[in-house]
């Protein structure tokens, strides 16, 4: 089972506690915006197999969103941080690059 | 090396000669010589320099398109191939429900079509695929349930699909092991397709490659594509484990992996892979002969020919490549389905697995040619594709040799751009 950390109340929940919220850092196209971005904005995913980043909420603990770095292969976690951030911190990328040399995720690497 | 493999090629092309058909009179002509004639089912060659067309993915939909490209299209100089083994995926991973009871056109017009070629699969394939027409039966369990499986079979009927809404009543006659009255959700009623059923899905895929090994295509197994090849936007082969192969035209028909082989490709898909799960009972004596699918409580049954009770659960939200299930959701499925059919309490479950399926945002399939010439993607069937191979193997052929079906059109990758899906998230729900 899926066992994530929320960075926000530091409880280490299980998936039964957790809601699921999609691909994180997603940057947001609107008004005046052309076709091709905000298509990519509402369908286009990475869907990678490896290195992942996704947002949570710990819906049955503190009700916080968080993001957490995590591997769709192996579902090892790599770490969580908060949900105010345009990327992940240092030091998760740091982990990651640890144990996945030369990963790269949209523009993070 | 050269010289062996050449060996081998003369070989298959000899078994191609000479494939044996299958019947009454073969079972009982190697009854009496200790069944010492049967013939492997299909070649396994090694792929040749080139090839008109490669299908990438040996599961059901790709073999399905391979069979029609040559029964259909006369395109028969075509390798598929298959990272693992063939049908390993989701094909031989899913509860094997075969029905058409859709809410929109263009998906009631695909599924409809594949229900129909299901129904003659076995002669047409001279492999017996097992094709059980039980009947399918999708419970409402709530108002809005009713309401909606009420304009589901008003739907149905407009576009030729036999469907009705049936009484409680007549839900206990046709299945005596469900309780109508449970505390939580009490069925209200049904959508009764008479027409569905079960098949069984190793054979469909193996009925399927072993005629298009006849027809002498290449399956070609353990064979993993690494790399796209293209010039002038335009795809010109293959990289694989067994060498780079090339070709004139490629269909990507990988369901899970979609976005690993758009990614070599070039482009992107509207596509997230998550993990479907399911599991089975031990055998038990026959208790029902219909499919019940419970979409309030996200669980599907039926009873194998084995006697197992084989159940389907939900999907997990989030993002996953392991082909492995959560212990949650198989919990949820079950506690859910006891109330249901409280006789199920009693039974030990042997085994339980994950597939990984490939969701698109309005849970319908994309067959549509990609941003890259001669490159073809068949995917999106997410937590539907057995029920619906046939007919997607008969659209994606149409689309990859004249360019665009009437199957298929409705489900070009375009749709997204343009904001015209086809929602059948909400007709559909989990059990799709």
């Amino acid at each position: 089972m899926l066992i994530l950390d929320c960075p926000y109340c530091g409880t280490s929940a299980d998936e039964t506690e957790l809601s699921p919220g999609g691909e994180a850092h997603i940057k947001r196209y609107g008004p005046g915006s052309s076709d091709t971005d905000f298509e990519g904005y509402l369908f286009g995913r990475e869907n990678p197999k490896g290195v992942h980043f996704e947002r949570w909420r710990h819906a049955n603990g503190c009700g916080k969103w968080f993001h957490a770095a995590r591997c769709t292969m192996t579902l090892e976690v790599f770490g969580t941080y908060a949900a105010q951030t345009f990327e992940p911190p240092q030091e998760i990328k740091d982990k990651i690059s640890a144990k996945r040399p030369g990963w790269s995720w949209r523009d993070f690497s | 090396m050269a010289q062996k493999d050449a060996k081998v090629q003369d070989l298959s092309q000899e078994s191609v000669m000479f494939m044996k058909r299958y019947s009454a009179f073969a079972v009982a002509r190697e009854a009496a010589r200790y069944h010492s004639g049967w013939e492997r089912a299909w070649r396994s060659p090694m792929p040749k320099k080139s090839y008109d067309v490669i299908i990438v993915g040996a599961g059901g939909h790709g073999l399905a398109t391979a069979y029609y490209l040559g029964k259909n299209h006369g395109i028969t100089n075509v390798a598929v191939i298959e990272k693992g083994w063939l049908g390993g995926g989701n094909t031989g991973r899913n509860t094997t429900i075969i029905r058409s009871n859709y809410l929109q056109d263009p998906s009631a017009a695909i599924f409809e079509k594949a229900r129909s070629l299901y129904e003659t699969m076995s002669q047409d394939l001279n492999y017996n695929v097992m094709f059980s027409p039980r009947g399918v039966m999708m419970l409402a369990q709530t108002q809005s349930e009713i309401r909606g499986y009420l304009r589901t079979a008003q739907a149905n009927a407009l576009q030729g699909v036999k469907t009705e809404f049936i009484t409680p009543a007549r839900v206990k006659e046709l299945c005596p092991i469900i309780e109508l009255s449970g505390p939580r959700y009490p069925v209200l009623g049904a959508l009764w397709q008479e027409r569905g059923g079960t098949a069984r899905h190793d054979a469909v895929a193996w009925g399927y490659a072993r005629a298009c090994s006849d027809m002498g295509m290449d399956i070609i197994q353990q064979c993993e594509v690494t790399g796209v090849d293209q010039a002038d936007g335009q795809v010109t082969g293959v990289k694989t484990t067994k060498g780079d192969i090339a070709c004139k035209k490629l269909g990507v028909v990988v369901a899970g992996h979609s976005g690993v082989l758009a990614d070599m490709a070039g482009f992107r898909l509207p596509v997230e892979s998550i993990a479907l799960q399911a599991l089975v009972s031990e055998p038990i004596k026959p208790c029902m002969d219909v499919v019940i699918m419970a979409n309030t409580v996200h669980g599907y049954l039926s009873q194998s020919d084995k006697g197992e009770m084989v159940i389907g659960g939900g999907t997990d939200g989030f993002n996953n490549y392991t082909q492995r299930g959560s212990f949650h959701h198989a919990e949820e499925t079950v506690r859910a389905l006891v109330e249901t059919f409280p006789m199920l309490s009693r039974l030990k479950m042997l085994r339980q697995w994950g597939g990984i399926v490939d969701m698109t945002g309005d849970r319908s399939p994309i067959l549509s040619s990609t941003p890259l010439g001669g490159c073809f993607i068949n995917c999106g069937w997410g937590t539907g594709g057995f029920k619906s191979i046939p007919g997607s193997g008969w659209g994606m052929a149409e689309l990859m040799a004249k360019g665009s079906s009437p199957l298929t059109d409705a489900f070009g990758l375009n749709r997204f751009a343009e904001g015209r899906f086809i929602d059948e998230s909400v007709a559909a729900g989990v059990a799709h």
